[in-house]
C-alpha cells in the first residue's frame, strides 16, 4: 500500500498547501510519493525530496507542463497509478479540484473532497453546506482519492533526502490550451496562507483600500473581502473569503464590516482569533467574533492603526 | 448546437441550516428548496448564448426525486427549451451524477455542457471534472466569462490567487462561478406557463448504469462552536484584548 500525492507549485517552490497535504498523506502510514509536474522540475523536485514523510519524488518534466492543465494531470497519474498505489491525496486547491475528479472517475471511485480529517483510511471528516454541517464519511473503495483542505493541517517541514525518479510524459492532449494566467501583483502576503488578514464588505464602498491597507501594512496583512465587496467592485475577485472564495484560518482575522453570512463564515471561522467591527450589534459576524466592537469602521479602523503605533 | 444544463435541488442559500438530533444528517424538513446558486447561472449563461445566436436550443436535466419538478419550471420560466428529470429516490453522489448525464449526453449530443461550479449542499466540486472525463471532453471549471466562436469556447476562469483563461474545442464541459453573470429574474406569468410545459421524465434506473453513491454518510454534526467573545468599547480596549490574546506580534 503506498500514497500518491500531486504537488502543487509555482514552478520555483511547493505551495504551502502542498506541505499541509504531505502531514494529512501521514495519517495513512503508507509511503508517501509526491508528483512534481513542470517544465523544468529540478527545483521543486529537490524541494518535495527535503520533505520529512516523503519517500520519493517522482518528478516529470515536459514543456507542455509549464502550466499543468487537467487533462494532461490525469493522465500522468493514470500512467503512475500502474505502479499499484491505493490512495492519490492533494490539497483542494484548483489543480487538485480540477484533477482528481477525474482520476476518480475514470478509476470508477467515488472521491472525498475538502477533507478534514482523516480518522482511518476510508473514514474522513469533511464540511458540508458551507461549513455549517461536518458529515463523516466512509469509503471502501480499494483506490482511495481525496483532496484536503489545507488550512486544517500543519505544514510539513524540511529533514529528508527522498530519491528522486524522472518520469517521461505522455503526450499532451489537445482538446484543451492554456493562453493565460493573471495574477495581480501584490506586496502583501498571499491570502491564503497570511498569519493575518484584514478584511473588509460593501459598506467601505469606494474607501476600501484607502482605509483597510494603512492596517494591513502596519498588521502585515494580506487583505480579504466579502463576496458583496468584490461584486461591487471594491476588490479584485481573488481577494473573495469564504465558500466559493479562499477558505483562509489566520492568526488573526479582523473583520470590517462583514455582517456575517453564512458563506463568508464557511471560509474563515478556524481562524485563530477573530475581531468584528460593525454598527449592527446582531450581525451574525458577532457569533463567531472573539473581540468584538459595535462601532462605526471609519472611525474604528483608523484608530485602531494610529494605535499600532 | 444544442446546450445541456445540469441542475440541482438544494437547500435555500438563505435557508439557515440544522442538523438533525440523532445526527444522521442534516433536516430539510419542510425547508425552503432552490435550484443551486451556480446552476442558476448555468442556466443564465445559456440563455445568454442562445440570444447571441450561438446555441440553439437548451436542454436542462435534474436528476432526483419528483419533488425536483419545480427547479425545472423554474428553468422552464427562465426560458430553457425542454427540461429532462431522471426520477430516483435514491440520491447519487457526483459520480453518480457524472454517469447519468454521461448516458444523456449518447441521446442529446450537445456541444456545450454547463454546470455549477459545486452543489452548495454537499459542496463535492467534482460532477464537472469527472464528467469531463468520461466523455473525454475538454474541462473549463470556475468560469468566469465565456466566448464561443469557430468551435472553440474562449474560458476565464477563477483559479487560485487570479484567473487564467483556456481555449477548449467544441464539445466541451464548462462548470459556471457566480461571477458568470446575474440570473435574470423570472417573472410570475412566465412562471404561470411554466406550469403548462411538459416535464420529460425518465426512470433513472432505466439507463442502465450504476449511480448509488459509493460512500456512506456515517454522522453527520454541528461544527465546533466557537467559545463566546467579549464586547470591547473602545479601540484602546480592543488593543489591551488583542494583545490579551497574544494576536499582536
Ligand atoms: C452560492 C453563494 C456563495 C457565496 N459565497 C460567498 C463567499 O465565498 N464569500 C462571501 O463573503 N460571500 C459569499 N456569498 C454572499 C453572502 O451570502 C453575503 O451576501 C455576503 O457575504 C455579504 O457581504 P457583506 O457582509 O459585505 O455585505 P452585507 O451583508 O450588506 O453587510 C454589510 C455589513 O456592514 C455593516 N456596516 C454598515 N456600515 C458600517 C459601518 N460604517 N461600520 C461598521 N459596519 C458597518 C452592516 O451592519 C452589515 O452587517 C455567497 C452567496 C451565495 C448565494
Ligand atoms: N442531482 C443532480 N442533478 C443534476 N445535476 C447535478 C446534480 N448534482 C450535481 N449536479 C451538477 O453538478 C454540479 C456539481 O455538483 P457537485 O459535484 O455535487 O458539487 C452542480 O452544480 C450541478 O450542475
Amino acid at each position: 500500500m503506498s500514497t500518491l500525492l500531486l504537488a502543487d507549485h509555482d514552478g520555483h517552490q511547493l505551495k504551502k498547501a502542498t506541505l499541509q497535504a504531505i502531514t494529512a498523506a501521514q495519517a495513512f502510514n503508507t509511503p508517501v510519493d509526491v508528483l512534481v509536474l513542470g517544465s523544468d522540475t529540478a527545483a521543486v523536485a529537490a524541494q518535495a525530496a527535503s520533505i520529512a514523510g516523503v519517500a520519493r519524488v517522482i518528478a516529470v518534466s515536459a514543456p507542455h507542463l509549464a502550466h499543468v492543465l487537467p487533462e494532461d494531470a490525469t493522465a500522468i497519474i493514470l500512467d503512475q497509478l500502474n505502479a499499484g498505489y491505493t490512495t492519490v491525496i492533494t490539497a483542494h486547491t484548483t489543480l487538485g479540484k480540477d484533477t482528481l475528479p477525474r482520476v476518480a472517475a475514470l478509476r470508477d471511485v467515488g472521491m472525498a473532497s475538502d477533507v478534514i480529517r482523516i480518522h482511518a483510511r476510508g473514514q474522513y471528516e469533511r464540511p458540508i453546506y458551507a461549513g455549517n454541517a461536518i458529515a463523516t464519511i466512509h469509503s471502501d473503495e480499494a483506490l482511495q482519492v481525496l483532496t484536503i483542505r489545507a488550512t486544517s493541517y500543519a505544514a510539513a517541514a524540511a529533514g529528508n533526502s527522498a530519491e528522486i525518479i524522472s518520469r517521461s510524459a505522455p503526450a499532451a492532449q489537445t482538446g484543451s490550451l492554456w493562453l493565460a494566467d493573471d495574477h495581480k501583483i501584490s506586496d502583501r502576503p498571499e491570502l491564503a496562507t497570511a498569519p493575518v488578514v484584514v478584511s473588509g464588505g460593501r459598506c467601505l464602498g469606494e474607501r476600501f483600500d484607502e482605509v483597510l491597507a494603512p492596517l494591513a501594512a502596519k498588521l502585515g496583512a494580506a487583505l480579504g473581502a466579502t463576496r458583496a465587496a468584490v461584486d461591487a467592485g471594491l476588490a479584485p475577485n481573488e481577494i473573495q473569503v469564504g465558500q466559493t472564495g479562499t477558505i483562509v484560518a489566520p492568526e488573526l482575522y479582523i473583520a470590517a464590516g462583514i455582517s456575517g453570512a453564512a458563506q463568508h463564515l464557511g471560509g474563515m471561522k478556524d481562524s485563530k482569533v477573530i475581531v468584528a467591527i460593525n454598527t449592527d450589534p446582531d450581525a451574525p459576524i458577532f457569533k463567531v467574533a472573539d473581540i468584538g466592537i459595535v462601532a462605526d469602521l471609519f472611525d474604528v479602523v483608523p484608530e485602531l492603526t494610529r494605535q499600532l503605533g | 448546437m444544442k446546450a445541456l444544463v445540469a441542475i440541482k435541488r438544494v437547500l435555500d442559500y438563505s435557508i439557515q441550516v440544522r442538523v438533525k438530533p440523532d445526527q444522521t444528517d442534516v433536516d430539510l424538513a419542510g425547508s425552503k428548496m432552490s435550484i443551486n446558486p451556480f446552476d442558476e447561472v448555468a442556466i443564465e449563461e445559456a440563455l445568454r448564448l442562445k440570444e447571441a445566436g450561438i446555441v440553439s436550443e437548451i436542454v436542462t436535466v435534474t436528476i432526483g426525486a419528483s419533488v425536483a419538478q419545480d427547479v425545472l419550471r423554474h428553468a422552464l420560466a427562465m426560458g430553457v427549451d425542454r427540461v429532462t428529470l431522471l426520477e430516483t429516490d435514491t440520491a447519487p453522489d457526483s459520480l453518480g451524477v457524472a454517469k447519468l448525464l454521461a448516458a444523456l449526453v449518447k441521446d442529446e449530443q450537445p456541444g456545450l455542457i454547463l454546470l455549477g461550479k459545486q452543489a452548495i449542499d454537499d459542496d463535492a466540486a467534482q460532477a464537472g471534472a469527472m464528467l469531463s472525463a468520461l466523455l473525454g471532453w475538454p474541462q473549463a471549471s470556475a468560469a468566469s466569462k465565456i466566448v464561443i466562436a469557430d468551435g472553440k469556447a474562449l474560458v476565464t476562469r477563477e483559479i487560485d490567487g487570479g484567473t487564467q483563461t483556456v481555449q477548449l474545442t467544441l464539445p466541451a464541459v464548462i462548470t459556471a462561478d457566480l461571477r458568470l453573470n446575474d440570473p435574470r429574474f423570472v417573472k410570475l406569468p412566465n412562471l404561470m406557463m411554466a406550469k403548462k410545459k411538459p416535464i420529460n421524465t425518465v426512470a433513472a434506473d432505466s439507463l442502465g448504469v450504476p449511480f448509488a453513491a459509493r460512500q456512506q454518510q456515517v454522522r453527520v454534526s454541528e461544527p465546533a462552536q466557537r467559545p463566546a467573545g467579549v464586547l470591547v468599547k473602545s479601540v484602546a480596549e480592543l488593543v489591551a484584548a488583542l494583545k490579551a490574546k497574544g494576536a499582536l506580534q
